[in-house]
């Protein structure tokens, strides 16, 4: 922009002195060439440096370009630790991306509804955390990069006490725990 | 028993120099496992003698009586005035006349000692019977115990049942919104007197449960790497991981004895009961199916363990023998069954039990019989019994709620909250006090 406008200034001056020049040649011709003085401002401060191109986008390995290629929850029914089929499509995306990026290590965390006891939620979401694992390396992931936890009905991402939220709480969430770029 | 309960008395009496009338055939006596029951009204006047501690006591008292459901304590507002001397036999038309049916009087006495001496006397007001007359001695700061022990010894008296009120309760002490719950280890009376916390709260503490023949808990954590499970000496304050494995470990729960510790390990999705013994801290496999396998509880004999299991397709009960052999399923009935808890007393397994859109508490005869749902709300949860395995304390959450302790009857009578009055959960009774 600055440097568009500097040249727009400059043509401005070059017409100015031509047309000043037309001028003169209808009378005598001068004993010397008259002067032409143009008020010149002063240079703009040089602009600031640009600096080096950067991608845009997340960072290849990071956290948020995990995110971006694939969900990180799984949702199971009721008293189940059954892969649904949207699951496991979300989970052939994750296992894309954590092969393409083996330096990343993942917890898989169980979740359950509140309609069960403590105990018996704890154990079924470990079999769901269970059952995360076991697809992602089937998918070529390495087992040693996975740990699994349950957190039975403790941590809930949705706190109603309603269908849509039991279903949203029963659900596998893949974190990455190391590994992933800054 | 009856007869020995007779015998005890009439040695106390004794001892006590007082004169018991009659082979204590008492006219007033509760039959808690009838139906329909109306609560028996009673009066407590404020014991006699100086300082807090008489009015004190008589009002806790009747507070755990009230609370038992069993009894209705009169307003004191009505009764005669004047304070009652426990060497004379009282005048019984003033009592009849306000309709009660038993009284209770006392007298507290310093001793030279800075000791209270706590006389009290339990009269059938109809029958114009004593039928108990006492004397605890404690220090001071102590009168709360020697009103349950009142307590337990009215009610013992009156039901034919062992008491409860000497006792406490630990429990999980929840604050913060659901999705960041904080929950910490907690204890307090049963009547919610003196509570304080055991845990600070940096870890998600869950499923306390009382050793029986010790002053320590067993409970779990989590943290975001996994649940492990403690023991936790609440006299000493000292506290040490069990069983290190490494897979989750969770549902921990004491033998009778008080010598080992039964538990679920979780390992590949797979959760199996395990028992450790606490003097070697070797653990042995009971379980072995690959469905799950957890919530374990002793019978009072130590022989046989009650759990949860889903190996039949669905959360049921079953039983096997403490070595883990001759395992026999339960629970037939439509719904599912979980947290099983055998009565100290060994006549009934309490239970929770999903279905219909419900949650109940529930107990069955140990071979499966005779179940009976005692409750139902959206979310019952976690039984304890109390020693005398008459009163359950639970959990009930509501929707979109907090959880809250509450208490029934084993007849199904007298649901109401536990004394507590902050969200609490998985509480677990204290056996009788010494």
């Amino acid at each position: 922009m600055i440097t568009t406008k500097s040249a727009m200034r400059l043509a401005l001056i070059v017409l100015t002195t031509a047309s000043l020049a037309a001028c003169t040649t209808k009378g005598p011709p001068p004993a010397a060439p008259a002067r032409q003085y143009v008020e010149q401002p002063a240079p703009p401060p040089p602009p600031p440096p640009i600096a080096a191109p950067r991608p845009t986008g997340p960072v290849p390995g990071s956290i948020q370009d995990f995110l971006i290629h694939a969900n990180d929850r799984v949702f199971f029914d009721f008293d189940s630790y059954t892969l649904r089929p949207d699951g496991a499509s979300v989970l052939d995306a994750q296992a894309a991306w954590l092969v393409r990026y083996p330096m990343v290590q993942v917890r898989i965390e169980g979740n359950a509804d509140e309609r069960g006891t403590r105990e018996y939620n704890f154990a079924l979401a470990a079999r769901r955390a269970n059952s995360v694992r076991d697809y992602l390396v089937s998918r070529g992931m390495a087992g040693n990069r996975i740990e699994t936890v349950s957190f039975g009905k403790e941590r809930p991402i949705n706190e109603g006490s309603t269908e849509e939220a039991w279903a949203q709480n029963r659900n596998g969430h893949t974190v990455i725990t190391a590994g992933a770029a800054q | 028993m009856r007869k020995a309960r007779s015998v005890v008395l009439a040695l106390l009496a004794a001892v006590l120099g007082l004169g018991v009338l009659g082979p204590a055939r008492a006219e007033i006596e509760i039959q808690i496992n009838q139906g329909t029951l109306q609560p028996l009204p009673l009066a407590v006047p404020t014991f006699t003698g100086q300082g807090p501690y008489g009015s004190d006591i008589a009002k806790v008292v009747s507070a755990n009586l009230e609370r038992s459901g069993f009894f209705k304590p009169l307003n004191p507002a009505g009764f005669a005035p004047g304070g009652l001397d426990v060497n004379v036999q009282p005048r019984f038309a003033d009592w009849k006349s306000i309709s009660a049916q038993a009284l209770i009087n006392g007298q507290v006495t310093m001793d030279a000692d800075g000791q209270i001496r706590v006389d009290f006397r339990l009269w059938d007001v109809f029958s114009e019977q004593q039928l108990l007359g006492l004397q605890f001695t404690a220090t001071p700061e102590n009168w709360r115990r020697v009103a349950h022990k009142i307590s337990d010894a009215v009610y013992e008296r009156l039901t034919g049942e062992k008491g409860y009120f000497d006792t406490r309760v630990v429990f999980v002490a929840e604050s913060g919104p659901k999705r960041a719950r904080i929950k910490r280890l907690a204890i307090m009376d049963q009547d919610g007197a003196n509570p304080s916390y055991l845990t600070n709260g940096s870890a998600m503490v869950m499923t306390p449960r009382y050793s029986s023949t010790s002053q320590q808990l067993t409970y779990m954590a989590l943290r975001d790497n996994g649940a492990s499970v403690y023991l936790l000496n609440i006299e000493t304050g000292r506290q040490e991981t069990l069983g290190q494995y490494s897979g989750m470990v969770f549902a921990p729960r004491f033998s009778p004895d008080g010598k080992k510790v039964a538990f679920s390990v979780e390992r590949a999705g797979n959760s199996d009961i395990f028992l450790m013994d606490l003097s070697t801290r070797v653990a042995a496999r009971l379980t072995t199916d690959p469905a799950i396998d957890t919530s374990p509880s002793f019978s009072p004999d130590g022989k046989q363990i009650v759990f949860n299991s889903d190996r039949g397709g669905s959360p049921q009960l079953y039983i096997m023998r403490a070595d883990g052999t001759g395992v026999k399923r339960l629970s037939y009935a439509q719904g599912r069954y979980m947290t099983p808890v055998w009565s100290p007393r060994g006549d009934f397994i309490a239970f929770t039990k999903q279905a219909g859109g419900e949650f109940h508490i529930g107990v069955m005869r140990p071979d499966g019989s005779d179940e009976r749902l005692l409750t139902s709300s959206y979310l019952d949860e976690g039984p304890s019994w109390a020693p005398n395995g008459r009163v359950l304390m639970f959990t009930r959450e509501t929707m979109g709620g907090n959880s809250k302790l509450w208490t029934v009857d084993l007849s199904g009578r007298g649901e109401r909250p536990a004394p507590y009055a902050g969200s609490g959960s998985d509480p677990a009774w204290s056996p009788l006090l010494e």
